[in-house]
């Protein structure tokens, strides 16, 4: 199977932001124009994460979803607090192929197994974020890395499979826009064991850490935000509609200590550099229809 | 405009459906009326879910001798992943279900050994079967090893292998991944959800439909 690479995109309001950690939310910019790029430069699916669902409830999650699903024929997932198969159910009919399921789950894990049934399995992807403590336990947690749980990862990925879940998406939160790398072990043991596809996330900064969390930490695809929204920050014209007025990206431009640990990379160039390295990936120019 | 009637019946992303449809040109609703899928040009089965819970969705609408009717009279048809899968006589999946039996054949379970994942989640590249060519029908423009996007724990086996249009291949072992015999045109993959290659085959559709070419 292709490695699928996957933008990240964490929404707050009309805006893309991205943090450390889950945490300072910095805003970048308009997520409808990133989005495009990345359709544009190859992104195998999009993910939308609602930064404050958990926190201030559903405000214009639908219109979120929508928006992006009307011109980007890719696939779609969308995280942002859903409680109910109800709410499943409204996000997927505005235009959502997807929901990653965390803080519902936790708390009803029975929900994993009702809507799977009820929506498909390959429409269930169990989101587990985890946070890697001292004595090597890696515990999950809920509410945008708020709450802990006192639940192994490594247990909830197992049970998740069983309940239902069609693919699981793996986050280290300490990991989480630092771009030290991926957390290898987390990713690795849940990869290896489960028997449906991982989304390895958290961390990614650099060609080198992707690749490696392919290698070595068996992930089936990768989802990545800061690497990639910082090369578009500094390459999207400055005059177009992915600023908006909001966007916060002086700190790029003047090249801030916040962006050292990050190489900036082009989608496209990503794909073609993993592929340089033996891995199996859809090519970026398959995107625009060349093969 | 040709206008194409997406079949509801409960199960899956019918929206991204609808958005292709327009995206080249059709004129798309969403509807579980047998007569209005009678009226339009084109009637499209997509579906995500479970082979048994599909085909009870459609009895309860009456859309089974519907479908059936309708695919006999030469109406264009076009399946999508478990729309494709319902298009056959029988499925393996939990038990053995009678499916439209439109195409003979069955639906059985990928294998899930070898360490490979089910269900399969991604791009996969798709070629034609040796000898068939792609220069007129469906997937003409689509060049062959392009990869589409794929989410499927089934795949059809049909009983006459010259309707494979398309093949792809999991683990090594070849699948059908679009069949096209007359009016009937399926896909394992997700043509919505496969960029610029799977709108192609949208717009290549809506020109067959304007040029009578999917009717029999």
């Amino acid at each position: 199977m292709t490695v699928r690479i996957i933008p990240r995109l964490e929404i707050k309001g009309p805006n893309l932001v991205k943090g450390i950690r889950f945490e300072g939310l910095r805003v970048l910019g308009r997520p409808e124009a990133f989005a495009r790029a990345y359709y544009a430069a190859g992104a195998d699916e999009l993910i939308y994460v609602d930064a404050v669902a958990s926190l201030y409830g559903r405000n214009s999650l639908l219109d979120m979803v929508s928006r992006p699903a009307r011109d980007l024929y890719v696939p779609l997932t969308v995280a942002s607090g859903l409680l109910t198969l109800d709410d499943i159910r409204d996000v997927l009919r505005a235009g959502a192929d997807k929901v990653a399921l965390n803080t519902a789950v936790v708390k009803d894990p029975e929900l994993i197994r009702q809507a799977s049934r009820k929506f498909g399995s390959s429409t269930i992807v169990v989101s587990i974020e985890a946070i890697r403590h001292p004595d090597g336990r890696y515990e999950a947690y809920t509410d945008f890395g708020r709450e802990s749980t006192g639940v192994d990862a490594f247990e909830w990925a197992d049970r998740a499979v069983d309940l239902g879940a069609g693919e699981l998406l793996v986050t280290a939160i300490d990991r989480d826009g630092t771009g030290a790398g991926f957390d290898l072990d987390l990713t690795g043991r849940i990869a290896r064991a489960a028997p449906v596809p991982v989304i390895a996330g958290g961390g990614g900064g650099s060609v080198d850490q992707v690749a490696a969390v392919v290698a070595e930490g068996a992930a089936d695809a990768v989802s990545l935000a800061t690497m990639l929204h910082y090369h578009l920050a500094l390459t999207l014209p400055l005059d177009g509609d992915a600023f908006g007025d909001e966007g916060n990206i002086e700190f790029l431009r003047r090249g801030g200590g916040a962006t050292r640990r990050f190489a900036p990379t082009d989608l496209a160039a990503l794909k073609a550099d993993l592929m340089s390295r033996g891995l199996d990936l859809r090519p970026a120019a398959e995107a625009a229809g060349a093969a | 405009m040709a206008r194409a009637a997406i079949v509801e019946y409960g199960l899956g992303n019918l929206f991204s459906v609808q958005q292709a449809c327009e995206h080249v040109g059709l004129d798309a609703a969403i509807t579980d009326d047998p007569a209005a899928l009678a009226a339009a040009d084109v009637v499209v089965l997509p579906g995500v879910g479970a082979f048994a819970d599909a085909m009870a969705a459609l009895g309860e609408r009456d859309l089974v001798a519907a479908l059936q009717d309708l695919a006999a009279a030469g109406k264009p048809l076009v399946g999508i992943c478990l729309g494709l899968q319902l298009l056959m006589g029988e499925s393996h999946e939990f038990g053995t279900h009678a499916g439209l039996g439109l195409v003979p054949g069955t639906v059985e379970r990928l294998p899930g050994d070898k360490g490979l994942k089910v269900p399969q989640v991604g791009w996969r590249p798709v070629h034609p079967p040796a000898g068939r060519s792609w220069d007129d029908g469906p997937l003409a423009g689509v060049a062959p090893g392009t990869h589409l996007y794929f989410v499927h724990s089934y795949y059809v086996r049909p009983e006459d292998p010259s309707v494979v249009l398309a093949q792809s291949d999991f683990g090594g072992q070849d699948f059908c991944a679009a069949l096209w015999r007359g009016n009937l045109f399926a896909c394992q993959f997700h043509p919505e959800r496969s960029a610029e290659p799977g709108l192609r085959i949208y717009r290549t559709i809506a020109a067959m439909l304007d040029q009578g070419a999917l009717h029999e």
